[in-house]
């Protein structure tokens, strides 16, 4: 049973979220963790932009915030986000990694220890590598695995990365990521009852 | 036992072992970057298991000190937040002005960049001359920099673009001594501060305080000690005292919050309530 959605953005990131974060249902049954790399200081204005275009709650994801279904929460700038147990959210300054702070790695992998085979990392577009440790480390612990199709994202770097990096289970176009959410929460986090977004055509 | 227990009680009979040894105790520091920061020392020391720092830890006090430089995040700047900064110049500084004397703690000063901030802007307001500045951190090393003062000249460049966001009027420049490649804050500013070695954990009350900074320290705690710690600093503030935290952290899980009303709700400044009077309970406006 899948609980949380970690997803980790880069390059492109408030495009792909948009074509993503609207479509889920105010009802949505999971906890949503979005790190989207920004310029410190633009963090508030993601979260209020989706706030404003969301049905789902969205936050700012502060120290200790207690993670619930239906809510997003947006990492801040400057802040690694990790998840602390499996109710909390933890910040922390440590320095960045593979130049990122807040760095995807770091989140996914905390997911991973915690949520071990109940959480799915989702990796959209960007410029960089960072998230691919982290979603392999995800797979290595029982999680789903999503990457966006590399031939759709504005920046296919990350997620050709991160399909190097681990087996994916899904390599998805934005509506197809936003598809399979809505059904997953729709199933209450259980897998076999979920179509395979992947068809026949899409195999790795 | 799986991997995963086996690991939770290595890491426990450390954390005791460091605790009843040398008194650090880390048992309720936020778990996920503990951990991290555990597997980092085993890495540092060239070892596989948790266990296996046990007893170097035990034997060897420089191992200790390492454990400690792992485990103090000192990642800090001057006038981090600007907007913060400038809050306090309109929010808290005309409140401070209507005293004749003052004392600020800035509590996990780390290197001291916020403390000499601070300074800066008690000059700037003529407050500096009536305030006692108390720094402190438990990190030793941390806080011989701080005394120092003596910062990489390449870092100025942000300081001084921070410090022009914080509503300043005077420049940077008139507090630090530069060389080829280091600035020196000046001994104008660091005349009223007194650093100290205070572990938030373990060590108690020392003064009454009108101002507490405690900026991304809490965040290193999990919600048990954030409240013990929170219970100190209320029973360090004076009547109407003020406490700032950082700009990702909150009062909000701890009983502590009733006691305070929020000055910025988002920089996070807060401001002990007065004690209700018996007038205000027949309809007199409490709080601000
Ligand atoms: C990230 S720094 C914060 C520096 C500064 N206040 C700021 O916001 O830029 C965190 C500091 O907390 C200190 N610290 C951690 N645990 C502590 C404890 N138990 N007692 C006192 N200081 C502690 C660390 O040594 C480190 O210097």
């Amino acid at each position: 049973m899948i609980e949380t959605v970690v997803i980790g953005v880069s390059a492109g990131g408030l495009k792909a979220l948009t074509a993503i974060l609207p479509s889920l249902p105010a009802d949505f049954g999971l906890s949503l963790v979005i790190l989207q790399h920004v310029r410190s200081g633009s963090g508030r204005f993601l979260c209020e932009h989706f706030n404003r275009i969301c049905a789902i709650a969205v936050k700012d994801a502060t120290d200790k915030a207690y993670l619930e279904q239906g809510t997003a929460y947006i990492a801040p700038a400057g802040y690694h986000l990790l998840v602390e147990d499996e109710t909390t959210l933890a910040l922390s300054t440590e320095p960045p990694v593979c130049f990122a702070r807040p760095s995807i790695d770091v989140l996914f992998e905390t997911a991973a220890e915690v949520f071990e085979d109940r959480v799915a990392g989702v990796i959209l577009t960007g410029a960089n590598s960072d998230g691919a440790q982290g979603l392999a480390a995800i797979k290595a612990a029982g999680g789903l695995a999503i990457v966006q199709d590399p031939k759709t994202a504005e920046s296919p770097t990350m997620p050709r990365a991160a399909i190097k990096a681990t087996k994916t289970d899904h390599i998805l176009t934005l509506q197809e990521i936003a598809f399979f959410l809505c059904e997953l929460s729709e199933a209450k986090g259980d897998l076999k009852s979920c179509t395979n977004p992947n068809g026949a055509n899409n195999v790795v | 036992m799986n991997e995963k227990d086996l690991k939770a009680l290595e890491l426990d009979l450390l954390l005791e072992s460091i605790q009843r040894r040398y008194g650090y105790d880390f048992r309720h520091y936020a778990q996920a970057s503990l951990k991290r920061r555990v597997a980092s020392m085993v890495n540092l020391l060239s070892l596989e298991h948790i266990s296996e720092i046990i007893p170097q830890i035990l034997r060897d006090d420089s191992v200790c000190n390492d454990f400690l430089r792992v485990m103090s995040i000192t990642v800090t700047e001057m006038f981090r937040d600007p907007d913060f900064y400038a809050l306090i110049r309109t929010k808290v500084v005309p409140y401070l002005k209507t005293y004749p004397a003052l004392k600020i703690w800035h509590a996990g000063c780390a290197t001291g960049e916020e403390v000499y901030s601070m300074a800066v802007i008690l000059k700037e307001e003529g407050l500096y001359q009536r305030t006692q500045i108390y720094a402190t951190d438990f990190n030793n090393e941390s806080l011989d920099v701080a005394k120092a003062g003596i910062y990489p000249l390449d870092r100025m460049r942000l300081f001084m673009d921070n410090h022009n966001r914080s509503g300043t009027t005077s420049s940077l420049t008139e507090y630090y001594t530069a060389d080829d490649d280091s600035a020196r804050m000046s001994d104008a500013l660091r005349e009223n501060i007194t650093f100290a070695n205070h572990n938030l954990v373990t060590d108690g009350v020392f003064g009454e305080m009108n101002l507490i900074l405690c900026r991304n320290v809490l965040i290193y705690f999990d919600k048990m000690l954030q409240n013990r710690v929170l219970n100190l600093f209320r029973d360090s503030l004076s009547h109407r005292g003020f406490l700032c935290l950082g700009s990702k952290e909150s009062l909000e899980f701890s009983p502590v919050a009733q006691e305070f009303e929020a000055v910025s709700r988002h920089e996070r400044i807060f401001q002990k309530r007065g004690l209700p009077k018996a007038s205000s309970l027949a309809g007199g406006r409490g709080g601000d």
